[in-house]
């Protein structure tokens, strides 16, 4: 008779043990266990123990994307009742549920790091923490639902395709389902444009100057190029991809759509450069990116007015279901 | 030491939202079925005060495109989980449990060669058979 267990362990360390961080053992020690892991390409769920600096940079990134979902309807909001047709008018209040619905799925994840969603909203509604450069704008066109549908959206979904890889599970698994709804608003949006694209002359006309206007915030979004090697963002794994990967890669898929269409794009340096296999560009105005993000944009004041009116507005909500004291 | 309810103590109250006064808002978790005949799957989760709001809430959110042929709602606190690794993959041999833990590749090999029905290799070539032994008695009878 063999005695079990006194049969030599075959399995290794790591997989006897997956999470050795989440044992009681001196904190170094947990969290060097905890960066192996997560370098090596584990995933951390909500319940494991984390390192201080990995919970709050996994909040403030989630935190600042849900922000972005919540405020980035309201310059679509305002064209619904402007919309030129009835299935038009369908497919932009589908998007603009799905855009909240995305918030609310990420203020979830955000939660269960430790901050409650009335202190999100009150962050945001005070200015504290950021929601991303594009939605500081206002619309002043149709073309311009079509253009944010279409390359908006498609600028974040190439940031978005990599976050489904981050090494936080809750966060990577939202954005699973986040894509696969964010890829119907552009082929509604790439619809709305094409449809002006092949229009009247005047529909083409407004199609252009809108592509003109949002075509620099575009440039900005990703934000400018970083260090890799400084960058605690993608050291833990958080996110995937440097903001200039990105910006090459929306380049690369759309700059030959739009200019398929007939349509041209407002920056004369801007080439693929088939040497390095990089797009040049003019360089993006960054003190622009800056000042917008921090409320200094042409429509921050009005969203975030937008957004303190609302929520007196649904106070009632909160105060039917929650009661008086929560609903604050 | 064996289960154990999901989080850790050391922790902020996952996801709990806590008032100072009327009902508590707490998370839910939600499964959903996507296609007939399969399996129940985690989708995400929700925070209500209750199951009935809770299902609602999910419906908005993990079913409002026809993406959806159920959903379950489960209240976080009732979940009981065991992630114990001692338990679930103790440091044991039990390739016994698993059908890759059956390697007889040779011993099949050997088994064959004595009753003439070794697989031809590339080495023998076409048409060339290999020798055969005679057959043991023990499997003189065997088809």
């Amino acid at each position: 008779m063999t005695d079990p267990l006194a049969l030599d362990p075959v399995l290794p360390e790591r997989e006897r043990s997956r999470l050795p961080f989440n044992q009681d053992r001196p904190h170094d020690e947990r969290y060097q266990a905890f960066e192996d892991h997560v370098l090596a390409g584990g995933k951390i769920e909500a319940g494991d123990w984390m390192p201080d600096e990995y919970r709050t940079s996994v909040l403030r990134f989630v935190e600042m994307h849900a922000n972005s979902e919540l405020m980035g309807v309201l310059p679509e909001r305002d064209w619904i009742m402007r919309a030129p047709t009835l299935r038009r008018k369908l497919a932009l209040t589908a998007k603009i549920q799905d855009e909240v619905g995305h918030a609310q799925l990420l203020y979830r994840v955000a939660e269960d790091l430790g901050k409650p969603r009335e202190a999100m909203i009150d962050d945001l509604l005070a200015g504290r923490t950021k929601f991303h450069n594009v939605f500081h704008y206002p619309t002043r066109t149709w073309a311009d639902i079509g253009v944010i549908a279409w390359l908006v959206d498609a600028a974040a979904i190439v940031a978005q395709q990599a976050l489904r890889d981050s090494s936080y599970a809750p966060y990577a698994r939202t954005m699973k389902k986040i894509c696969w709804e964010e890829s119907v608003h552009i082929m509604h949006g790439r619809d709305v444009v094409v449809t002006l694209a092949a229009g009247t002359p005047a529909q083409r006309a407004m199609v252009q100057e809108a592509l003109d206007r949002w075509w620099p915030p575009l440039m900005q979004m990703h934000g400018p190029r970083s260090d890799r090697s400084k960058d605690r963002d993608l050291h833990w794994r958080i996110k995937a991809k440097t903001s200039e990967e990105l910006r090459q890669e929306f380049l690369g898929i759309y700059v030959p759509r739009v200019r398929e269409l007939g349509l041209s794009l407002p920056d004369p340096e801007l080439r693929l450069d088939p040497v390095a296999g990089e797009w040049r560009y003019t360089e993006p105005d960054w003190a622009e990116l800056r000042s917008v993000v921090t409320g200094h944009g042409p429509a921050s004041a009005a969203r975030i007015g937008f957004r303190l009116a609302q929520r007196e507005e649904t106070r009632w909500v909160r105060e039917t279901i929650l009661g008086p004291a929560v609903a604050a | 030491m064996l289960p154990r309810p999901a989080g850790h103590e050391d922790e902020p109250s996952p996801g709990a939202t806590k008032p100072t006064s009327g009902p508590e808002l707490e998370p839910f978790e939600v499964f959903r079925q996507e296609r007939e005949g399969e399996p129940m799957r985690h989708g995400g989760s929700v925070v209500a005060p209750d199951p009935t709001l809770a299902l609602h809430y999910a419906r908005e959110l993990f079913a409002r495109r026809g993406e959806s042929l159920r959903l379950w709602v489960i209240r976080r606190a009732d979940i009981v989980e065991l992630d114990d690794q001692d338990l679930l993959n103790p440091p044991l041999d039990r390739s016994y449990k698993k059908p890759g833990g059956y390697v007889m590749r040779d011993k099949l090999a050997q088994a064959r060669v004595r009753t003439g029905q070794a697989k031809r290799t590339a080495s023998s070539g076409r048409g060339a058979g290999p020798a055969t032994p005679a057959a043991p008695p023990d499997q003189a009878g065997q088809a």
